[in-house]
């Protein structure tokens, strides 16, 4: 648990020091935001489903900036043989990959939904602990996966450019299920109605964060 | 034997050819468009072999790290997606006529193409990872994963209401006994065109491989 922390506590430091990543992804969100007003000509009645949809699109593709440079950091100087040649179990080092990539996902969402909110002239306060915790689970998911193959990515000719066309197939269930609830709990809909798309969601988490951890050792052997 | 594979499956292809289209009665309602399902059967069929194949022989070269493994499973892979195409083109024909659309979201075409589009990228994987060692590990990696993500597409994409036909199994209409004979004819055909097609390509690649290691002997 120590050496997963410590991992997690280098990544956050370091964002922390050079805040590099987090106002870049903040940024980047804010403008998909603006981007989204301008192209809906600043309507104010959107539908639910189409608004859960422009918010899940904003998370994945901002998180995804930040996923593509998490293993590219490290290539610099040579950072990841240091990483790998720590004497742990490599699916520590993808978990604590893992964490701190979430966390920093996280905190860049969790300042983007009340932006999301203010654009769209919501009044959805008081489903908000809901949808925060839907958000939590769609990141999990994505996060697995989009950390995993971010090492895989960095490794390869194409690098950055080859992590969305990589987990964007893989991760259709973690959006489609997402949005799906969101909209649901938006337009009030009873749990009964989305506890299938819940189930799924949770189960994507659980099953890729443990295939992904396990399949660690094998990607990053000696790259 | 390389001759005799060639041979069956030249037979077999013929006479499922002759059986689909001449032997099978005409279905009453959808008339001569369904005898393209034989061969959207027989090239469905023949591409799931394939992911299956792709999935157990990444699996074996993650625990023998053999490049023998990894030349089934690219081999495979290729099919896999040459097959799965023909699958979607003959779906889609006779979707056209049957149902008026060409293409829907309907879970069976949504996961197929998830499924299609996953392999592709396993594809491109291959031809960016650089190192041969890189590229097989990361492939099989990606298929393994990429197998084990189908089911969850699939059950994510049911939670919206179907429309592909069920034809045998609880709800199913079953089939005239010529029918099924061409169904069972085809499969066999495809199968057969499947180990073909599959052993001409590790034959290719495993003289690529020699070719290599020649080219490097003699410092070219």
């Amino acid at each position: 648990m120590n050496k997963i922390l410590n991992i997690v506590w280098k990544d956050v430091l370091v964002e922390f020091r050079t805040k590099e990543i987090f106002p870049t992804m903040l940024i980047f969100s804010i403008l998909i935001l603006l981007i989204f007003n301008f192209a809906f000509e600043f309507k104010s009645s959107i539908e639910p489903n189409t608004l859960s949809a422009l918010l899940w699109v904003t998370f994945i593709f901002a998180g995804l900036l930040g996923l593509s440079r998490s293993f590219a950091l490290e290539k610099e100087n040579n950072a990841l043989f240091g990483v790998i040649l720590t004497p742990v179990d490599k699916m520590y080092i993808y978990i604590g990959k893992f964490i701190s990539n979430f966390l920093i996902t996280f905190l860049m969402e969790l300042f983007v939904i009340p932006v999301f909110i203010l654009f769209f002239n919501l009044n959805i306060l008081d489903i908000i602990l809901p949808v925060i915790g839907i958000v939590v689970l769609g990141t999990i998911g994505f996060i697995s996966v989009g950390t995993f193959f971010s090492a895989m990515a960095v490794n390869t000719k194409l690098r950055e450019l080859m992590l969305p066309v990589l987990i964007f197939p893989l991760i259709i269930p973690v959006i489609f299920n997402s949005v799906r609830i969101c909209s649901s709990i938006m337009e009030g809909r009873e749990l009964a109605y989305y506890k299938s798309s819940l189930q799924v969601l949770v189960s994507f988490d659980i099953i890729f964060v443990v295939i992904c951890a396990v399949l660690f050792e094998y990607l990053i052997e000696d790259s | 034997m390389r001759y005799i594979l060639f041979f069956l499956a030249f037979i077999s292809m013929l006479v499922a050819n002759y059986m689909s289209l001449m032997y099978a009665p005409t279905e009453k309602v959808m008339g001569h468009i369904q005898r393209i399902f034989y061969f959207h059967m027989g090239t469905v069929w023949a591409a799931t072999l394939a992911f299956i194949l792709v999935f157990i022989a990444s699996i074996m070269y993650l625990r023998k790290e053999s490049r023998k493994w990894d030349i089934i499973a690219y081999s495979s892979a290729e099919l896999g997606v040459l097959f799965i195409t023909l699958t979607i083109i003959t779906g889609s024909i006779w979707a056209k006529p049957v149902w008026g659309t060409w293409w829907t979201w309907d879970p069976q075409l949504t996961t197929t193409f998830i499924l299609w589009v996953l392999y592709i990228v396993y594809l491109i994987l291959r031809s960016s990872a650089g190192s041969n060692v890189k590229q097989a590990r990361y492939s099989a990696i990606f298929a393994i994963i990429a197998f084990i993500d189908l089911p969850i597409v699939y059950a994510s994409a049911r939670l919206k209401r179907g429309i592909s036909p069920v034809v045998f199994g609880p709800g199913g209409g079953g089939i005239a006994p010529e029918m099924m004979h061409t169904l069972l004819v085809c499969l066999v055909a495809f199968t057969l065109l499947f180990i073909v097609l599959l052993k001409e390509r590790m034959n290719i690649l495993k003289m690529k491989d020699i070719i290599n290691s020649i080219k490097i002997r003699r410092n070219f």
